[in-house]
């Protein structure tokens, strides 16, 4: 039996392989895109968790920059408690921060923020959304971590990979059919984004003395925009590292029982 | 064991004694999964039936609870999921339980198809055994790609655009049926709601055809990786203890590796694409369906008709069906038939570079590899088999399987 297991296994290995080479080779023939750098992220591995910090300085750049056009619409204030704000402080937060409802008289109003509201829209639909911006709606960002192939590296890749038009090569205006009215971007797929570059050196200032480089608010937003995508990922991995536990356990006294019941017959 | 199969059994419960007297379910357990007679030799590839029914039984279980706070609407049904994951207590857990769950659905029951294809337990007297497994697998495909549209993501909405275009190359009334199963022009909210029942009808339908599966298991006992019937009780075991057991083990281990994915890397097997709300309007730049769809996939696009390549991706399965006949080997076990034994791992691998050509867009090599391997698939049954058990001479089989499991131990 074993011998047939190895056998299997080294026929797949060596055919597996042959069909991996050659996707790897036909990927690199026609990859003109770049892959974004690979960061190191606090909520990596199997005890990742989100650095509060860093996503609570997301959340400021959320909230002074993206939130001017991106919605993100899953999330409600009260959330933002998750992150090691209290009560009050989330209340501080949102103080200024108007949400439209309907009056007593059925009539359209604004009201102040509640910590039960959702965080509110940029734009009242999708459509006013595209009208404002060249006809393309900003994304809602709230699952846009999980939305996209190597998320957290790559939204970090985005929002710090333009290329200022006089910085681009000729071939790659003319590859791209670049205008000076454009954004081109490494890490956008065909790299004309709509996006004008969001976040330079000094957007924000930070109450926590971090320097608000480009990097730092880029990573502090994704920090920020981690959380907001997967907010149990923390209790997920606790609970993971439990039932595994339990469960390597549990597949130890069943192979003692399973071995002791078969003693006579082997 | 066998002796005590024609005896009814006594219960000293006196409430069961009662029961059983007029509903034997109790002897019913006794029989099938007590004393119930079982090869003595298994593998721990047997395991895999038990850990495919574990996982039924666990998609059922976490499904109904999702189906509790889902809403089956085009409005709302993305939301609904995100929903679950954020507000409802232990949403997040059931619903990758759920969606990890189908994957690992599918590997059980891959390995599963894989075993019993390796030690020719589709053979005389267990076709129909086969034939009930195959339309087990039929039917769950069905369901898995049902439950990918729930989410209403990117892939749920494309990946059913284009699955159910497939009908529209039947000629003549293929527009028709496209139109019939949409519920209407286009994918869309009717076709939303009548997947959402369907996913929910279907996986107890699957739980009959287990039924008649295990009912059918049980005529003939299960076979063995040596392939020969067992001839008296020096061959078997009764089924419990032993195989409870060694199952128990086996299921234990194989949700470690379940739970690892569902805890820890819950989003690895799927689509990035598909946390990105359906939008008819903008179509992903590569459609492609969850992993254990991909070999399908790409014989699909491997022939350049398209009435073509929905003829071969469903041949690909209907061959399925046929090939307890199709072997024309009387030897079941590959461990006794050396050539076959290497075509067996050659099929394997030509499955898995079929998934590698479904997973990638069929452009440059791929397209080539993919139909070659794809002509080798239907070789393999259609050509391969049925010659092979002619020509091929099988090493000579062990006098039982107590000598051979002996003989093992004493060697």
């Amino acid at each position: 039996m074993r011998k047939t297991i190895v056998s299997a296994a080294l026929a797949l290995a060596s055919l597996g392989a042959g069909a991996m080479a050659v996707s790897a080779e036909s990927v690199s023939a026609s990859e003109a895109e770049q892959h974004p750098p690979q960061l190191h992220w606090h909520f990596e591995g199997p005890f990742g968790t989100y650095d509060r910090a860093a996503a609570q300085r997301g959340y400021q750049v959320y909230a002074e920059v993206c939130s001017a056009c991106h919605s993100l619409q899953l999330l409600a204030y009260r959330n933002l408690m998750e992150l090691d704000l209290t009560e009050n402080q989330v209340k501080g937060l949102i103080k200024d921060i108007q949400v439209p409802d309907l009056g007593d008289d059925g009539q359209a109003i604004e009201r102040p923020a509640r910590l039960s509201d959702n965080f509110r829209k940029p734009f009242p639909n999708p459509a006013a959304a595209a009208a404002a911006n060249n006809g393309k709606a900003p994304p809602d960002l709230s699952v846009m971590i999980k939305a996209r192939e190597d998320g957290p590296n790559y939204v970090h890749g985005l929002l710090t990979g333009y290329v200022p038009f006089d910085k681009l090569t000729p071939e790659q205006i003319k590859e791209f059919s670049v205008t000076k009215d454009d954004n081109f971007n490494k890490y956008f797929p065909g790299h004309k984004i709509g996006m004008p570059p969001p976040l330079a050196d000094d957007k924000v200032q930070y109450a926590d003395g971090t320097k608000p480089t480009l990097d730092q608010e880029a990573s502090d937003v994704v920090q920020f925009l981690a959380w907001a995508s997967e907010p149990h990922m923390e209790d997920r991995k606790r609970t993971g590292v439990r039932v595994i536990l339990f469960l390597l356990a549990m597949a130890g006294l069943m192979y003692a029982v399973k071995r002791q019941v078969w003693s006579d017959k082997h | 064991m066998a002796s005590s199969h024609g005896t009814p059994p006594v219960f000293n419960n006196k409430v069961i004694s009662w029961i059983d007297h007029r509903l034997p379910i109790f002897s019913y357990m006794e029989k099938e999964y007590h004393h119930f007679p079982t090869p003595r030799n298994f593998n721990y590839f047997w395991n895999f039936g038990a850990i495919a029914t574990v996982m039924l039984v666990l998609m059922i279980a976490t499904g109904v609870v999702l189906a509790t706070n889902y809403t089956p609407h085009v409005t709302m049904a993305f939301d609904s999921v995100e929903r679950i994951m954020r507000d409802v207590p232990s949403g997040w857990l059931i619903r990758y339980l759920h969606m990890t769950g189908a994957s690992f659905f599918f590997i059980a029951v891959y390995v599963h198809i894989f075993r019993g294809m390796y030690y020719g337990s589709y053979k005389s007297p267990r076709e129909l055994l086969w034939i009930l497994g195959v339309i087990i697998f039929l039917l769950m495909m069905a369901t898995a790609f049902m439950g990918y549209v729930l989410p209403w993501g990117q892939m749920s909405f494309w990946g059913a655009t284009v699955i159910t275009s497939l009908f529209s190359a039947i000629p003549v009334v293929g527009d028709s049926i496209v139109t019939w199963l949409w519920g209407g022009f286009a994918v869309d909210n009717p076709t939303l709601n009548r997947f959402y029942a369907l996913h929910y009808l279907l996986p107890f339908i699957i739980v009959a055809v287990v039924a008649l599966h295990v009912v059918a298991l049980h005529v003939h006992g299960s076979n063995n990786p040596l392939g020969i019937d067992p001839k008296g009780p020096q061959d078997t075991v009764p089924f419990h203890p032993y195989y409870t057991m060694k199952d128990g083990f086996g299921v234990t281990v194989f949700l470690i590796v379940y739970a690892g994915f569902a805890f820890f890397a819950p989003n690895y097997l799927g689509d990035a694409a598909n946390y990105i709300p359906a939008n008819p309007l903008v179509t992903p730049t590569h459609i492609v369906p969850e992993w254990y769809f991909l070999p399908f996939y790409a014989i699909l696009r491997a022939i350049p008709n398209k009435l073509g390549g929905v003829i071969a991706m469903f041949g690909a399965i209907a061959v399925l069906f046929v090939l307890p006949w199709l072997d024309t080997s009387r030897v079941r076990s590959a461990s006794f038939r050396p050539i076959y034994k290497w075509f067996m791992f050659i099929l394997v691998a030509d499955v898995i570079v079929l998934g590698v050509c479904g997973a990638n867009p069929p452009e440059g090599w791929y397209v080539p590899i993919a139909q070659v391997a794809t002509l080798y698939y239907f070789f393999h049954f259609l050509i391969l088999l049925p010659v092979l058990g002619k020509i091929e001479r099988p090493l000579p089989l062990p006098p039982s399987i107590a000598d051979a499991v002996l003989k093992k131990k004493a060697g």
